[in-house]
């Protein structure tokens, strides 16, 4: 066993459930509001430079990671159709969450009906919180401890006004319920998981708004770890880019997945359905995942589905997924990402600014 | 008033060159960085070994929290027991390290000396980087009411612009020759030509600085080693590389004390001693290594160093005037703007790029049948400027 794993450490290094394990339900939210990148770029005087998104959502006043994750939650219920009684985890996956101590998740399971008899906890990984929390959800259904757990990724990310990031910090995500194979609407063959002590981005304690490593947040970081855990799960299954109708990365900006899925060898056609960050902005922990559910929405049974989500800080988690003929009447039970984008107000940036309060002095 | 000529004194050679690739190298560390270049230098020069080493750096102290690089790079880099100490000038750091160790040699106490020129500001976000830059300023005035270098080049900018009546994207042909040139050299950090459109696209930095306009600061080190009269080799595959002409100068360190802040006097004075020294004008020199940090550091130098009038190197620039083939090639393997800028090592880099254009070994960047070079580098806006002729021709 310990030869084997040494020799072919990256096969043995994938994670596959004992049992198989699906998607049982899936839902996105995004809010309603909608700052353009132009708008940011008047403020901040950017000239003509090209902008990395065309705008983002940003929530509104009464609105945080807990309603948010709510709404996508109720979502993913209306597809998955199951009583709530029996999700055993309730797992919500931000960098955003309201208060640094008392979870968000029980909150959303009080909401959604899953307590009292279910695990409950928020997960912190920068943007790939919310995969993580699919990876658990695979290891207790796929283990049987539990039939469904629910992992939920969801973000209203912070820009510091001004900062490049300003531009892209959106607001959004997604929920995936997790449950048996025969009663998913899409399977799951495998997941891999890359982590590196990486510091391209990080947010300490108490501060309001996160710092990054400019440029470092790109080769050594975001790419790097993509195309590891990409490589890496593909070659442990024995598939090609090729064999894949979808695929959806984390999304900062326009460009960072568009490149990630060119030298991985995706073609721009694959990514399309889920690259969402030029209309809502970079999601963070929902990011990925939420390109996922505008796959799942207009997948057809039979279509595979390759997901990269990235961490700063830094990791990846690889997904390989299948989806199944339950898809067709799943889908219509919700609203689909797709009228969460096309549902817009156009806000300008004092606004947005009180919307974010962005006004108090420090 | 000195008026000492090279005729007079002890000849100065460079025998041998190094340069690392200028990036972000993240994963490596400055001595890593500086030992690279220095080892390629002394192999370069059939393995010659110095009496001294001279080291060229701004940032350490503030980036990398490591001072006293002299002794740390000699025992690093195989030289224990040299003399070795850094010269600092902020961005003329290089120029300054290369004159001394000149100067050491032409005085007839050592007959060979190493230099390098070292920076490591991958280390720290811009915010720091700017706020050690921002420390070679006056900085009781300038620094302490945020006037940084970069706001400094945006003043000089908007005063150039004014004060000869052009457009927004004049200096834009510093640019576009700087990424032509970039192109063919293998270690610089941008190797693509742009567009005048990309150029004009370009994100504001500073306004009118915009992005297109500013050197991106990176990661690198490059090395000279010289020697003097008798001890340089013969018959190597290269002709050696003379230091002809050596001058250097300094003036008010603010901006606001300037006499002419779009003449940099330093540029005038120095390039006119270097070229007195080496016995030439202004027509003898095939390429200048200028300092173009920000573009509007290329057109200040090329009208106070004598090559356009006032208000004309924006027009020459446009219309090709420096690039390979143009009349005087400038930042021949992509100067600042594409190769990288790298603070107290430019000046080395400079000769070292030099060097290779005179013997011939510049790649796709030769500048055919150069033989006379100049190559000059300023801290801050010129109160300090080191200004070195090289050649080849005897």
């Amino acid at each position: 066993m310990g030869d084997q794993a040494s020799s072919t450490s990256q096969v043995g290094s994938i994670l596959r459930p004992e049992f198989g394990v699906g998607v049982v339900g899936y839902g996105a939210y995004v809010p309603q509001y909608r700052l353009p990148a132009r708008e940011v770029a008047r403020v901040w005087k950017s000239g003509a430079a090209a902008l990395p998104i065309e705008e983002k959502a940003v929530p509104g006043l009464d609105e945080d990671v807990i309603t948010m994750s709510i709404e996508a939650a109720r979502n993913a219920l209306a597809r998955a159709r199951i009583d709530p009684k029996l999700i055993r985890a309730v797992w919500v996956g931000s960098e955003s969450h309201p208060y640094s101590v008392k979870p968000t998740s029980t909150v959303v399971a009080e909401a959604i009906g899953a307590t009292p008899h279910t695990q409950a906890a928020d997960w912190e990984f920068a943007c790939k919180a919310g995969t993580e929390a699919v990876q658990a959800a695979m290891g207790f259904v796929g283990s049987k401890m539990a039939r469904y757990a629910l992992a939920i990724g969801m973000d209203t990310a912070q820009g510091r006004p001004g900062d490049a990031l300003e531009y892209t910090a959106g607001a959004g995500g997604a929920a995936f319920l997790l449950g048996p194979e025969a009663e998913a609407l899409a399977t799951f063959e495998a997941s891999y998981s890359y982590s590196t002590d990486t510091p391209d981005f990080w947010r300490r304690a108490n501060e309001k708004y996160p710092e990054h490593g400019e440029r470092f947040t790109g080769e050594p970081a975001y790419f790097h770890h993509i195309q590891v855990a990409g490589e890496t799960l593909m070659q442990s299954l024995g598939t090609k880019p090729e064999d894949y109708r979808f695929a959806v990365f984390h999304q900062p900006n326009t460009k960072f997945p568009q490149r990630a899925a060119g030298s991985l060898g995706f073609k721009p056609e694959q990514i399309e359905a889920g690259l969402l960050v030029p209309r809502i902005g970079n999601t963070y922990a929902g990011s990925a995942m939420i390109g996922l559910t505008a796959i799942l929405d207009v997948a057809q049974p039979g279509d595979r589905i390759f997901l990269v989500s990235y961490g700063s800080g830094a990791g990846s988690d690889a997904f390989s997924l299948t989806v199944t003929e339950a898809v067709k009447s799943a889908r219509d039970l919700a609203p689909t990402t797709e009228s969460y984008i096309t549902r817009r107000v156009e806000i300008d940036y004092a606004t947005y600014a009180r919307y974010r309060g962005k006004l108090t002095i420090q | 008033m000195t008026a000492t000529t090279n005729a007079t004194g002890r000849r100065v050679w460079i025998a041998g060159v190094g340069l690392t690739p200028v990036r972000e190298h993240w994963e490596r560390s400055l001595r890593d960085l500086a030992h690279q270049a220095m080892q390629a230098a002394m192999d370069d020069a059939g393995g010659l070994r110095p009496q001294a080493l001279y080291v060229a750096n701004m940032l350490s102290g503030a980036l990398s929290g490591q001072t006293q690089l002299g002794a740390l790079l000699a025992d690093y880099g195989g030289l224990r027991g040299v003399e070795a100490h850094t010269v600092e000038a902020a961005g003329a750091s290089g120029g300054m390290a290369l004159r001394q160790a000149y100067l050491a040699i032409r005085a007839g106490e050592i007959d060979t000396a190493l230099v390098v020129g070292v920076e490591k500001v991958s280390e720290k976000v811009t915010a720091e980087v700017e706020a050690a830059l921002v420390s070679a300023t006056d900085t009781d005035f300038e620094a302490a009411q945020g006037v940084t270098p970069t706001a400094q080049a945006a003043l000089l900018m908007r005063r150039y612009l004014h004060q000869h009546q052009a457009p927004a994207d004049a200096l834009a042909g510093f640019s576009l020759t700087a990424h032509e040139h970039g192109a063919t050299n293998p270690n610089a950090m941008f190797q693509k030509a742009i567009k005048l459109e990309a150029y004009q696209r370009g994100a504001l930095i500073s306004d009118p600085v915009n992005m297109f306009d500013a050197a991106p600061l990176a990661d690198g080190a490059a090395a000279l080693l010289l020697v003097g009269e008798g001890v340089a080799p013969e018959g190597g595959p290269v002709p050696l590389v003379r230091i002809a002409g050596s001058a250097a100068a300094s003036s008010a360190l603010a901006l606001h004390d300037q006499p002419d802040p779009l003449r940099p006097e330093t540029v005038s004075q120095t390039t006119r001693q270097a070229l007195e020294r080496a016995g030439i004008d202004h027509d003898s020199i095939d390429l200048y290594e200028l300092h173009d940090s920000f573009t509007i550091f290329a057109a200040l130098s090329l009208e106070a160093a004598g090559f356009a009038e006032p208000g004309t190197a924006w027009k020459m620039a446009a219309d090709g005037a420096w690039k390979r083939g143009g009349k005087l090639p400038i930042g021949t393997m992509g100067g600042s703007k594409a190769r990288g800028e790298t603070a107290g090592a430019t000046g080395v880099y400079q000769a070292v790029e030099a060097a290779l254009q005179l013997q011939g070994r510049a790649g796709g960047s030769q500048v055919e049948g150069a033989r006379w070079a100049l190559i000059q580098c300023l801290g801050g806006n010129g109160a300090t400027c080191a200004t070195h002729v090289l050649t080849v021709a005897g």
